[in-house]
C-alpha cells in the first residue's frame, strides 16, 4: 500500500504534449479513477506511474520517493492490461508465478502467495489451465491475479471491462470493488465508462485533452462540477446546455436572460462579471420542470423515451436546434407533438461563464 | 439422379485429377531416383515403374566409402550449426527491429533486404578472399560463415514480420513481471514463436543442405566436403561410366531426412501459438 504524488508531470511525444502539468496527489489505499474521451492522456498518464513511459518533465513520487526513473519492477506497481495479455503457453499456475519466480522468490512462498492469490479471485479450480481455455470473465480475474500475486503497493487498471460483454462487466465491476475493500490496496484505475467511474471510485480525476479538468469524490463531480467540461461528462443523459445573458449580479445573487424560459434569479455569485456577458446555464435533465405553455416560453416535445422505471422526454425550443432532455419517472403525462413551458429547480441549476469555468455560490447559498 | 448432383460429382471428379496431376509432377522424379538406385547397374537402362527385383547393392557401395561418410557429417554439421546461428541471430535482430525504436531501423531492414538480392555468384570470388583472409579455407567454418550469410536476411525479415505481430501487451506485461529483454525474449516471445522458427529453420537447413557452388569453391579435400559436392564427384569404375545407380542412392539417402524434417514440423508450421494470448 502507498500514496503516489504527481508533481507537474509532462509527456511529450515528438511535437505531441500528451500531459500538461497534472498535479495529483492520491491517498494510501484510495480508489481513484482517471476518466475522460479518449485521447485524453488518461491511459498515458496510467503508464507513466507503471514506468512503461518516461516522463518528460516533473517528478512522480510513490510514497515520498522520486521514481522517474526506476524500472517498473521497483516501483511496486502491478497492472492489468485491456487485452489481459496473459502469457499463452503458461497455465494459469505459471501466469501468476511468473513475476515471483523472476524475483527469486523462494519456492514455497511462490506456491504459498499462488494459492492465496487464487482462493481471492476464485481461481483455484482454473491453476492448471491455459489461457485459451478460459472464459472471458475468467481471464479477467486471471490478469488481477497475475498483477496481485507479487503484492504490490498499487495496482494499475487500463480500461480492464472494455472486452467483456454488458452483464459480465457489471458483475466484475461488483468484483473488483469488494476486491478493493478486502486489500484495501491503492487501485488506480482508467476508464471512459462514467457509469465505472462513478461506481468504483473514492476520487474520480476527470481528464481533457491532458490536463486535469477536475479532482472529486463522484458526489462532488456530479453536484457541483468545476467546469462545463465535467458538467457535460458525468452524468447520463448529459446536462442540457442553454445560452444565457447576465443582466445583472453582486456576491449574492445574479439575474440572467436564458433564451427561450425569459429572465431568472440564480443564486450564483457574479461579482467578477460584467452585465451583458455571455453565460452558459446548465440544467440536470431531473432538475427541468415542464407546464402548460405561455406566449414567451414555448417548447416541441419531438420524442418521449419510455424505459421502464423512467421515461426522457425530448424537447425542440422555437430558436436554436439544441435538444433539452427531461427525466422523470414513469409513467409520463407528456406525449410526442405536444407543447410545453419550462422551469426548473433554479437552485440546482448550473453557470458557467465564457472560458467554461462554473460559477461558485454566493456567500449566502454556501453559507447556508 | 438431377444435374446439380451430377455437376458436384464432375467436380469432385476434375478436383483429385488435378491433385493426382500435381503429385505425379512432383513426386514422380523422385520416386524414379528411388527405382534407379534400386536396379543393377546392368538394369539401370531399362524402363521400368516397379523394381522387379530389389537390390541394394548401390546403397552397400556408397556406405561403404569412408569418403561418404565423411560428407554426410560433414552436412550435418554444417546445416545445424547455419539452422542455430541463423535463428539465435535472427531471434536477437528482429527483436531490436520488431520491437525497439531507433532511428535508420528501416534503413536497416532495407539494406538487410538488399544483401539477399545479390547472386550467389557475384560475391563468389569476394567472399573467397573472406574466407582465406580468415584461415577458413578447407573448412566447414566457412562454409557455416556463408551460409549464415545467405540465410540471416531471410530469417530475420520473416522473424520481424512475426516478432511484430504479437501483442505489444504482452511484452509490457512481462516488464510489469520484471523482465528483462533477454527473459522476455526467451520465456515470453521464443514458446510464441515456434512456428516461424520451425520455418525459418527449415528452410536455412534446407539451403545449407543442398547449397553446391560454395560448397565446391571453399573445399580441396575429400574430408572437408559435404554431400552435394560428394555426390556430384562420385566416380565409376571407369572415366567413361557415370555411377547412376550409387548417385541415385546417395541422393535418395540425402533427401530423405529433408522430408523427416518436414512432416516432423509440418504441424508447427500451421498451428497458431497465439491463441487466447489476447480477447477472442
Amino acid at each position: 500500500m502507498a500514496s503516489v504524488t504527481l508533481n507537474k508531470v509532462n509527456k511529450v511525444f515528438g511535437r505531441d504534449h500528451i500531459i500538461n502539468d497534472v498535479d495529483l496527489h492520491i491517498g494510501d489505499g484510495e480508489f481513484v479513477v482517471f476518466v475522460g474521451p479518449s485521447g485524453c492522456g488518461k491511459s498515458t498518464l496510467l503508464r507513466l506511474i507503471a514506468g512503461l513511459e518516461s516522463i518528460s518533465d516533473g517528478d512522480l513520487c510513490i510514497d515520498e520517493t522520486v521514481v522517474n526513473d526506476l524500472p517498473p519492477r521497483e516501483r511496486g506497481v502491478g497492472m492489468v492490461f485491456q487485452s489481459y495479455a496473459l502469457y499463452p503457453h503458461m497455465t494459469v499456475y505459471d501466469n501468476m508465478a511468473f513475476g515471483l519466480k523472476l524475483a527469486k522468490t523462494a519456492k514455497e512462498t511462490v506456491h504459498e502467495r499462488v494459492m492465496t492469490t487464487a482462493k481471492i479471485l476464485q481461481l483455484e479450480e482454473l491453476l492448471h489451465r491455459k489461457p485459451k481455455a478460459l472464459s472471458g470473465g475468467q481471464r479477467q480475474r486471471v490478469a488481477m491475479g497475475r498483477a496481485m500475486a507479487r503484492e504490490p503497493r498499487i495496482l494499475l487498471f487500463d480500461e480492464p471491462l472494455s472486452n467483456l460483454d454488458a452483464s459480465l462487466r457489471v458483475q466484475m465491476r461488483n468484483e473488483i470493488a469488494r476486491l478493493h475493500n478486502r486489500l484495501g490496496s491503492t487501485m488506480i484505475y482508467v476508464t471512459h465508462d462514467q457509469v465505472e467511474a462513478m461506481t468504483l471510485a473514492d476520487k474520480i480525476v476527470v481528464l481533457n485533452g491532458g490536463h486535469v479538468e477536475q479532482v472529486g469524490s463522484p458526489h462532488e463531480l456530479y453536484q457541483r462540477p468545476a467546469t462545463k467540461f465535467v458538467a457535460g461528462f458525468i452524468g447520463s443523459p448529459t446536462m442540457n446546455f442553454m445560452p444565457a445573458e447576465l443582466l445583472a449580479g453582486d456576491a449574492n445573487g445574479c439575474r440572467v436572460r436564458a433564451a427561450g424560459v425569459g429572465e431568472l434569479a440564480l443564486p450564483q455569485n457574479a461579482q467578477q462579471l460584467r452585465s451583458g456577458e455571455a453565460l452558459t446555464l446548465g440544467i440536470r435533465p431531473e432538475h427541468l420542470c415542464l407546464a402548460a405553455p405561455t406566449d414567451d416560453n414555448c417548447f416541441d416535445i419531438v420524442n418521449v423515451e419510455y424505459l421502464g422505471n423512467e421515461v426522457y422526454v425530448y424537447l425542440e425550443p422555437k430558436q436554436g436546434d439544441t435538444l433539452l432532455i427531461h427525466r422523470s419517472e414513469a409513467p409520463s403525462q407528456w406525449q410526442e407533438g405536444q407543447q410545453v413551458s419550462l422551469a426548473a429547480d433554479w437552485e440546482k441549476v448550473h453557470l458557467f461563464d465564457e472560458s467554461g469555468a462554473a460559477l461558485t455560490l454566493s456567500t449566502q447559498q454556501a453559507a447556508a | 439422379m438431377n444435374t446439380r448432383q451430377l455437376a458436384k460429382i464432375a467436380k469432385r471428379i476434375g478436383f483429385w485429377a488435378l491433385i493426382v496431376l500435381i503429385m505425379v509432377y512432383a513426386v514422380f522424379p523422385f520416386y524414379y531416383a528411388v527405382v534407379t538406385s534400386l536396379k543393377p547397374s546392368s538394369d539401370l537402362f531399362r524402363v521400368e515403374l516397379w523394381p522387379s527385383n530389389w537390390n541394394f547393392d548401390n546403397y552397400i557401395s556408397i556406405f561403404s566409402q569412408t569418403s561418404f561418410l565423411r560428407a554426410i557429417f560433414n552436412s550435418i554439421l554444417v546445416a545445424f550449426s547455419v539452422v542455430f546461428i541463423a535463428l539465435l541471430l535472427g531471434i536477437t535482430a528482429s527483436y531490436a527491429l520488431g520491437r525497439v525504436r531507433f532511428r535508420g531501423r528501416s534503413t536497416v531492414l532495407l539494406v538487410i533486404l538488399g544483401v539477399s538480392m545479390f547472386p550467389q555468384v557475384a560475391v563468389l570470388s569476394g567472399l573467397f578472399e573472406v574466407i582465406r583472409a580468415l584461415n577458413l579455407y578447407n573448412n566447414p567454418a566457412g562454409l557455416i560463415l556463408s551460409y549464415t550469410i545467405f540465410t540471416l536476411p531471410f530469417t530475420v525479415w520473416v522473424l520481424t514480420t512475426f516478432m511484430k505481430q504479437l501483442p505489444m501487451e504482452l511484452e509490457e506485461a512481462a516488464i510489469m513481471d520484471g523482465a528483462t529483454p533477454w527473459i522476455t525474449i526467451t520465456k515470453v516471445f521464443l514458446p510464441l514463436m515456434w512456428p516461424a522458427m520451425a520455418t525459418t529453420g527449415l528452410l536455412a537447413f534446407i539451403a545449407a543442405w543442398n547449397e553446391f557452388l560454395f560448397a565446391l569453391t571453399f573445399t580441396l579435400t575429400d574430408a572437408q566436403r559435404t554431400v552435394p559436392v560428394a555426390i556430384a564427384l562420385l566416380s565409376g569404375g571407369s572415366a567413361y561410366e557415370l555411377p547412376w545407380g550409387p548417385i541415385m542412392a546417395a541422393s535418395v539417402v540425402v533427401t530423405v531426412p529433408l522430408v523427416v524434417l518436414v512432416i516432423i514440423f509440418q504441424r508447427r508450421i500451421v498451428s497458431g501459438l497465439t491463441a487466447g494470448a489476447v480477447k477472442g
